[in-house]
């Protein structure tokens, strides 16, 4: 499996100061089979062979993308799962979960389907920066490319069927990946936290499904996916919810800066200083300092590049850092030493940068 | 976050809508699994926690309903509310009367589908029926070693992806 370095988490795009990344996720399951959870290995290998005979259709790749390259999860080795988990294209638990499985994934690892997830198919699309409608046009192109030789199980009240009924409907799921250093900073996260549930949006951490949110990244989906049309969800979401979510955090940053600049910069500077020097360093810790740095960076504090940080954030998981040097999977104690050595290397690079 | 039963750390935080009225619920680990709750501590409970908080709400139904089972795909009722995940297309109507209820509590209330729809939607149900008859014979005849009938049958689910549009 080769892996271009092309990953929509370590691009930036429109309003990337908070916005990390646009995904939409779309929940198909083939009409006459039964659902993953009933699934025997015969089972799921037929549904991979109709997806990947769908996914093989010159139809469904235009000249650009060059297609979906199919990668069967069995074939791969653990670190190369991980590594497809630390950038956002398969789940964690697809990631570690057993059976056959597989993910079709397009060339610049925006376009993905994951095969036998919790779903038949998970169809995405992930993007940098605020990028919602983009990633709907392209998401639901490749569901439209897809249904042409395959049938998915639609029922007429509830719509789309789906393995857990409260997916039912579009089975449609809009999310971005927020940057909020300030919220988190003037500790207004559980207010934010409770606003989203008022709202009906879920919020996760950096790996989504119940993970810890690292680095004061934090993903925010919609929970309902009955009733409404799917261009009704993406209007409210992107035009009436993420704007509201990136202007409370920039007021919030706003606000920190007029009456807590000290503190603020403190924290920035302390990051780069920690990172500058550690000779050991936890993916956690690297995360958090990077995280800072970041805030650092798009308030002008710090003249590093945003892609850069952006890339550093994902090359310091442990997947991505054993592709940089093969030594850090021998162990914690190298791994945190190779991931120092590494971070302190980039940043001394990240000097010439040019904002 | 203490629990409101004693000093530990409270791990579940729920908040309870009756009547219009909000209510805080936040417990420690062990008085969370006395009240009932599922712990969002591993990732794959942590995964399905609001769908499994919407399934284990399921109230009314009577205890035939609880005890039943899809024909389609023998799943029972009590083990989808342990996982929160049906079995298959089937189990939508099998469940009736409970599906409805989880369905509605966790879409704020929808009770209809109002968005996009496959084209030809009687064909879509007509080939559905058909591939799932194709894999319940697959997967006896494989169960019981009969390769050369399995082949057969997995010739015939591959024309009905040829004769597709």
């Amino acid at each position: 499996m080769t892996i271009p370095f092309s990953a929509a988490l370590s691009q930036i795009g429109p309003d990337s100061d908070v916005v990390v990344t646009s995904r939409v996720r779309i929940a198909r399951n083939i009409s006459g089979f039964p659902f993953i959870c009933r699934a025997s290995n015969a089972v799921r290998l037929e549904i991979m062979r109709v997806v990947k005979r769908a996914v093989d259709r010159p139809a469904l790749s235009s000249p650009s993308d060059r297609g979906l390259q199919w990668i069967d999860l069995q074939a791969v080795p653990s670190r190369e799962r991980v590594l497809l988990a630390e950038r956002h294209l398969v789940s964690r638990h697809f990631a570690n979960s057993e059976g056959p499985r597989a993910l079709a994934l397009s060339h610049d690892e925006h376009a993905s389907v994951m095969v036998n997830e919790e779903d038949h198919l998970r169809i995405q699309y992930l993007c940098a920066g605020s990028r919602l409608p983009d990633a709907f046009a392209a998401a639901f192109a490749l569901e439209c490319g897809l249904a042409e030789t395959t049938q998915f199980a639609f029922h007429s009240r509830w719509g789309y069927l789906t393995a857990c009924p409260t997916n039912v409907g579009s089975g449609i799921r809009l999310s971005a990946m927020l940057h909020l250093p300030a919220v988190q900073i003037m500790g207004e996260v559980e207010r934010i936290k409770r606003a989203a549930r008022e709202l009906h949006l879920a919020v996760r951490g950096y790996y989504g499904e119940g993970s810890e949110s690292a680095g004061d990244f934090f993903q925010f989906s919609n929970q309902q996916t009955l009733g409404s049309s799917e261009d009704a969800l993406l209007a409210d979401f992107h035009g009436n919810v993420l704007p509201r979510l990136i202007s409370y955090e920039r007021d919030a940053r706003a606000a920190a800066l007029e009456r807590h600049r000290n503190r603020l910069e403190d924290l920035v500077f302390r990051a780069r200083a920690n990172l500058s020097a550690a000779r050991l360093l936890t993916a956690a810790t690297a995360t958090r300092d990077l995280s800072r740095m970041r805030l650092g960076a798009v308030l002008g504090m710090l003249p590093i590049n945003l892609a850069r940080l952006q890339r550093l954030l994902l090359q310091v998981q442990p997947a991505h850092l054993s592709m940089v040097d093969p030594r850090a999977a021998d162990g914690e104690e190298v791994e945190r030493e190779v991931r120092a050595t590494f971070v302190r290397q980039e940043l001394a690079q990240s000097s010439t940068d040019q904002e | 976050m203490k629990c409101e039963h004693c000093d530990k750390p409270a791990v579940v935080h729920e908040t309870i809508i009756k009547s219009g009225i909000d209510t805080e619920v936040h417990l420690c680990a062990e008085h969370a699994i006395a009240a009932g709750y599922p712990l969002p501590l591993e990732q794959p409970i942590a995964d399905i926690f609001p769908q499994l908080a919407a399934v284990a709400k399921v109230e009314g139904a009577s205890t035939k309903e609880r005890s039943s089972k899809c024909h389609a795909c023998g799943l029972t009722f009590a083990s989808f509310r342990k996982t929160a995940m049906l079995g298959c297309a089937t189990c939508y109507d099998a469940f009736m009367p409970m599906i409805e209820q989880v369905i509605e509590r966790a879409q704020v209330g929808a009770t209809h589908h109002l968005g996009r729809s496959p084209k030809g939607g009687a064909e879509v149900e007509r080939t559905q029926l058909l591939r799932a008859k194709l894999m319940r014979d697959l997967e006896s005849a494989v169960a019981t070693e009969q390769y050369e009938r399995a082949a057969k049958i997995r010739d015939e689910l591959k024309a009905l992806d040829t004769t597709l549009p």
